[in-house]
Parts: structure tokens; sequence; C-alpha cells
């Protein structure tokens, strides 16, 4: 699809990859917009759920960001984010969905440029693999609402 | 506890191809304490199979219950308030679990979600080993609390065999020769004497080699 405008999801901590993220934008350095941002305290705090229920959700991508290993404010957040980000890739790939669409990045929060050129990078790396493979046959937020509350919604299906 | 680890997908994938609905269903025992069937393990299987058939365009809908425990008939009820609407129950608990659905549920195939595996014990986060083998007759008061039936590869009741080497067992060098453990032991407690006493062939008639067991308490039924 020449026009395709991949979703991609970016779970940054707090104290450096949220931050770096800000510093990006006190810079002025230009991302695609195709990066939706989710502030949490920690990369730790990160599940496997999360991570595959942003696929159900129609993300095309995601991606976790945390403080550069062996800086992670809670001290070990990081570690455990990138055992999860690992065990989430190898369901992404059992699932059909591929491995590729998630990653684990780390950086500082002085790091703003370093946040654009990831925000750039997983944006390129998405369009080229394509929407998510759960779009080709149904309207899946129709799916995802019907498992949650218990009935059928139509929601607004995500551009593609 | 009991220890089970999560069938691949693929497998489950293959279970449940001719159904379009089906409850996957947790149990909060021993299965959540190894992280295999609890209500974290049922949400991540459940989201993993959803992806997955979105992805064949075969969509399944899933309603993800975890119980108490599936090896009591009274923590079986919410299961059966929701049974009715779905086919088929994907059970994360273990063997004697997934088994007494199936008993109690008798419109209803249960597919296992899980192997189950030993009884054994958590050593660090993460890591389960195996500890009991449950053969009915318990030798611990003379081996220091080692199992030798378990932790033995060959179950030998009398000391360790020629293929004890530096502590560790012949089959994988990562294992612990169980008699090393249990002389260590009772050396620690200052009770070596008790590797003088023979144990005499084993009975295995009180382990599963007697088959199927039951234990009953006359006192306790109703």
């Amino acid at each position: 699809m020449e026009n395709f405008e991949p979703i991609i999801i970016a779970f940054c901590c707090h104290f450096c990859a949220y931050t770096a993220a800000d510093l990006a934008g006190t810079m002025r350095l230009q991302y695609p917009s195709n990066v939706r941002i989710i502030r949490i305290p920690c990369t730790g705090k990160v599940d496997v759920r999360h991570l595959l229920q942003a696929f159900e959700k129609g993300a095309d991508g995601a991606y976790v960001a945390g403080c550069l290993e062996g800086d992670c404010h809670y001290l070990k957040g990081n570690f455990r984010a990138k055992k999860r980000v690992a065990l989430a890739k190898r369901i992404l790939e059992d699932t059909g969905i591929g491995a590729d669409r998630l990653e684990m990045f780390n950086m500082s929060a002085a790091m703003g440029p370093k946040f654009a050129e990831v925000a750039r990078e997983m944006t390129e790396r998405i369009r080229k693999l394509g929407p998510s493979p759960i779009k080709k046959f149904a309207k899946h937020t129709a799916h995802v609402a019907q498992h949650r509350e218990g009935q059928t919604a139509e929601g607004p299906t995500p551009k593609v | 506890m009991i220890i089970a680890e999560g069938k691949p997908i693929k497998d489950i994938l293959v279970m449940i191809e001719t159904y379009d609905k089906i409850i996957v269903a947790g149990c909060k025992g021993c299965v959540t304490v190894c992280s295999t069937g609890g209500e974290k393990e049922v949400g991540i299987l459940s989201s993993a199979l959803r992806l997955a058939r979105q992805t064949r365009g075969k969509p399944l809908e899933i309603k993800e219950i975890t119980l108490e425990r599936q090896c009591d008939t009274e923590y079986l009820e919410p299961l059966r308030e929701v049974a009715g609407d779905f086919p088929a129950v994907l059970s994360l608990a273990c063997g004697a679990g997934i088994q007494f659905l199936a008993e109690k549920f008798r419109k209803h195939p249960i597919l296992p979600g899980v192997d189950t595996q030993f009884i054994g014990v958590t050593e660090e986060q993460g890591v389960w080993t195996e500890r009991c083998q449950a053969c009915g007759n318990c030798v611990l008061d003379r081996t220091g609390g080692i199992c030798p039936v378990a932790r033995c590869s060959k179950s030998l009741f009398n000391g360790p065999c020629g293929g004890s080497k530096e502590g560790k067992c012949e089959i994988d060098s990562k294992v612990d020769c169980g008699w090393q453990l249990i002389y260590d032991r009772l050396k620690e407690l200052g009770q070596l004497e008790k590797l003088e006493i023979i144990m005499p062939v084993k009975d295995w008639s009180t382990s599963r080699d007697g088959g199927p067991r039951k234990r009953v308490r006359e006192d306790l039924k109703i």
C-alpha cells in the first residue's frame, strides 16, 4: 500500500525515554507522528500482556524505550523489560504477527536525537513490513471490543 | 506444588481449530505459582490465540476465567455459570484439574493447555525443580530430607552409583547427584550412621506402579 501510515505504540519510561522525547520536542527535532507515546514509570512495568494488547488493538508495531542498561532509575526494571520483550517477540512470531514488529531500545534522558532516530527507524521498518497481519481479514476493533466488554462494538478503523 | 509448562501455541491452535469460541480457564493454585496457568498467563495466551486466529481470518472469541482451583467441586461453580455459551474449554490447570473438569462438565470437551511435569519447589524466581515422586512410602527420615526416588536419576536406595562424579550425576553435569546431597546433609546433621541402615528392595505398589491410588478419611465423609 503506497499510502500506508503505520500505527506504532512506544512504551517510554518516565525517567529516560519520555524525557528524551520531551527533549526532542524542545530541540524542535522532527520525528514521525506515527509514534504514539505511552508514559510509564519504568519499562519494568510493561508486561507481556500490554505488548500483545497493543497489537490486538490495531498497532502495526510497538517498542519499549527505557534507560541505558545499568542506569535504570529503579535499578533493574529495564532488564526485566528486555526479557519480557524477548518473550513477547517469540509469541508474536508463533502467532504470525512477526517478531520484527516489536523492539526494545535504550537511551538516556539527554538523548533527544536518539529518540527521534528510533522513532524514524521503527516507522520505516513497520512501513516496509506493511500493516499488521490481523488487518487483512476483519475489522479488528470489533473483536477487541467484543472480548473486553462482552458485546460487539463497531469502532472507527484506523486509517491504513 | 505441581509444576507444569505451557504447551506450544502451535499445538494449542491445532486443538482448537474447529471452534470459533472457547473458554480459557486458569487456576489460582499451583499453576499460578509456577507462572504457567494463572490469571496473567490466561490473559497472555488468550491474546496470543486471538492474534493468531485473526491473522488466519478465523476470529476466535474467548471467555477468560481463572478459578480458585480446578480440583475441588465447589470451586467449579463460576465456570458452570458461563460454560453453557461455549462449546469447549481450554484449561491451564494441572492434569488433575483438567480431568476433573472433564468429569464435571459432561457436554464440554476439556482441552489441555499445559503439560503437567512434576511435584517441585521454587528454587528462585523463575526456576522450579523436582523434589517428590509421590511414591507413597516416604523415607526422608533416613536420608536427611533428600529423596532418593526423585533426586537420584536411578532412584537408588543405598548409595550412589559409579557414575557419580564430583557431586554431579552422569546423565547431566548440571544435575546434582542425589546421594552426594544425602551424604552431605547427613554429615551436616551428624547422622551419618543412618547410611548404615540397609533399605530393602522398595515395594513400589504404594506408588503409581500399584495402579491409580485413592485416599479416604472416613471421619470426614458426610
